[in-house]
């Protein structure tokens, strides 16, 4: 980590101190989490106050860690008939539920400075209500217009305060958020030409979801942290 | 009867301006743009979810299909954010093909950009020179990796495979006299090195050529001088950045100011604008592929010296010579293991900004320490850009807004992910 950003973490310890909570980063990002309700404030002083001075922001996105941690092959136990053969899928969730994870869906916001020439990023995660929500930070950049409306979209998180929240990538009509976790992959439904109806048509989809490399978490202890040098990258 | 004040027009997503699939939706008075609200997403493939069921090596591909005019900064961005995780070193000699072929893509994608906003606007002649040019440089996509366009070289680590010593040259053909085709190839009887040095030193007097026939056309000022003026400030805050952030006279490039590989140690400068117009915006990047060439230039000499391994020597992550794994049982586990599996990247967060012809390309990757990646989001420069699209053609005339479709240089493959 350059002085630059060790300047910047003291300056926002002391500026905020307990409203933002310092994450540990193995490459030298400096990241923050902090409670949503501080959003607003916290972004204003960072974009406003000349120490921080974060006129853009370059980037805002949704984050479902549904599933953070879990893999669907098991490589550190064998049973009596050897190893896992791969795929075990995990049941779908659906989130019908009242209530979330309060830790389930995040927005991170990345902010750059040039002034100062830093950049920082920002996670906050949107509590257990159902839809979530957060404040919009359009009023203080408004490059978030469009980030945010893609990211209610694909997640369905809510921007209060956005001057137009409507979907963006998906198609007119589209059900659903497609980058939850519990968003299959290959969709919901598929859209053909029915030359009976002379119409285009939408039918559940008749594909099978498939794996071809299993998403597996091997333990490298090359990467603990106590083997790792302060200077590593 | 009623007067009518205003009314609706619709603007694509078949329209040949419209450089792909963009929607537009302007209001219009008389003729006069009052809003205009951009429908993106028809070329939506939700790359980053895919991403997501694939080991780490195999989306590169994918990248190369975000933005299709400037194929291997985008993979840059990606492999550089792995790499980040992974904490790997790149050798110095990849670091260098990597930066000359950046710059062959800045190149490739000015060269585009300048055609077809030429043609939106008016000017035949410019499009026809520039794909000549882009003839070669795609050339150099093709001998390097195979591909013309879609190249998938870059790799965590490194580059796929070092700078071949032959280029393909053109074959004998019935409507091709044998002086013809001994002219063609008279560039490409010497290695990949030769070629692109060939091409820096005829390059200059190609821009040269465009600049003849743009530059102080009264034609051309007409239509882009003083269309579309964003101010610093504003472009700031609409989160505008490389040329459409410099067009507006701030100077920010992160080959400069954040410079990753080699961008340190080559020597090259940043034109900036002065009005924020689309004339200021053209000089811009008009100048962009003259520094483009220095740099080039400067790797392809320091290319020349210094042979060497051009992938980091972690088989982890990189995959061994075929030659090893016929005799070295671990090489064969190895690569056995890389493409089966792929490699596991540790936990963690990383965010990597290359400065991509358009602008900032970012990828962010989050991992839970998968063999694949649990989170990517692409920041593509020209998602920004299209979001200032209302402010920028508001009170213009209709005839402008191609022009400042052109100006924003948008290619759907980024911008609908």
């Amino acid at each position: 980590m350059t002085d630059r950003y060790d300047t910047l973490a003291s300056k926002i310890d002391a500026r905020f101190g307990e409203q933002v909570n310092r994450v540990a980063s193995t490459c030298r990002e400096l990241t923050y989490e902090l409670d949503k309700d501080d959003l607003i404030k916290v972004a204003t002083a960072l974009r406003n106050e000349a120490d921080f001075g974060f006129e853009m922001l370059i980037d805002v996105c949704g984050v479902d860690y549904l599933s953070y941690g879990s893999d669907e092959w098991t490589t550190n136990s064998a049973s009596g008939t050897g190893f896992s053969r791969g795929v075990e899928r995990e049941p779908v969730i659906l989130d019908e539920a009242d209530e979330f994870d309060p830790e389930r869906f995040a927005v991170v916001y990345h902010l750059l400075s040039i002034q100062n020439n830093v950049r920082l990023r920002l996670r906050i995660f949107t509590g257990t209500a159902n839809p979530p929500v957060v404040k919009s930070v359009v009023d203080i950049w408004n490059s978030a217009n469009w980030f945010e409306r893609e990211a209610f979209d694909l997640y369905g998180i809510f921007f209060d305060g956005h001057p137009d929240l409507r979907r963006i990538l998906t198609d007119y009509g589209f059900i659903g958020h497609p980058f939850r976790k519990d968003f299959p992959v290959m969709g919901n439904v598929e859209v053909s030409y029915d030359a009976d109806e002379g119409r285009v048509v939408y039918k559940p989809v008749s594909i099978e979801p498939r794996t071809l490399v299993p998403r597996v978490i091997r333990d490298d202890n090359r990467y603990a942290a106590d083997l790792k040098e302060p200077s590593d990258g | 009867m009623a007067e009518i004040q205003s009314y609706t027009m619709n603007f694509g997503p078949q329209h040949p301006a419209a450089h792909g699939v963009l929607r537009l939706v302007l209001e219009i008075e008389g003729e006069t743009i009052q809003k205009a609200d951009p429908h993106v997403g028809l070329l939506h493939r939700a790359t980053e979810k895919l991403i997501e069921t694939k080991p780490y090596n195999q989306s590169i591909g994918y990248m190369d299909r975000l933005d299709y005019v400037s194929m291997m900064c985008n993979e840059h961005g990606y492999v550089m954010a792995i790499e980040k995780l992974l904490g790997i070193e790149v050798p110095t000699r990849a670091q260098y093909i990597r930066v000359m072929f950046d710059e062959i893509t800045r190149i490739l994608n000015h060269l585009m950009w300048l055609g077809a906003h030429g043609l939106d606007i008016g000017a035949m002649t410019v499009f026809l020179y520039c794909f000549r040019e882009r003839e070669d440089l795609m050339d150099c996509y093709e001998a390097v990796s195979g591909t013309r366009m879609h190249a998938t070289y870059y790799r965590p680590g490194g580059v796929y495979r070092d700078l071949p010593d032959s280029m393909p040259k053109y074959a004998e053909s019935k409507y091709r006299s044998k002086k013809v085709l001994d002219r063609m190839n008279s560039v490409r009887e010497g290695s990949l090195l030769d070629f692109i040095e060939d091409f820096t030193s005829r390059f200059p007097a190609c821009v040269d050529e465009y600049e003849t026939l743009l530059t102080d056309n009264r034609i051309w000022k007409q239509r882009t001088v003083n269309i579309a003026v964003v101010s610093p400030e504003r472009a700031m805050q609409l989160g505008f950045t490389g040329p459409m952030l410099r067009g507006s006279g701030v100077e920010w490039d992160l080959r400069k100011k954040q410079p990753y590989d080699v961008y340190d140690r080559v020597d090259f400068d940043i034109p900036v604008g002065v009005n924020g117009d689309c004339y200021d915006r053209y000089l811009v990047r008009v100048e962009e592929m003259r520094q483009s060439n220095r740099i080039i230039k400067q790797c392809v000499d320091w290319l020349r010296d210094n042979p060497g391994p051009v992938m980091a020597e972690d088989h982890k992550i990189t995959p061994p010579t075929r030659v090893e794994m016929k005799d070295d049982m671990e090489s064969l586990i190895h690569h056995f293991k890389l493409f089966t599996e792929g490699y596991c990247v540790p936990e963690g967060e990383s965010y990597a900004a290359v400065e991509h012809p358009k602008g900032e390309f970012g990828v962010y990757i989050i991992s839970d320490g998968a063999n694949k990646p649990y989170r990517v989001k692409i920041r593509a420069p020209g998602f920004a850009h299209l979001s200032a699209m209302s402010e920028m053609v508001e009170g213009h005339m209709l005839a402008d807004v191609v022009a400042v479709i052109g100006t924003q240089d948008i290619v759907f493959g980024e911008v609908d992910r």
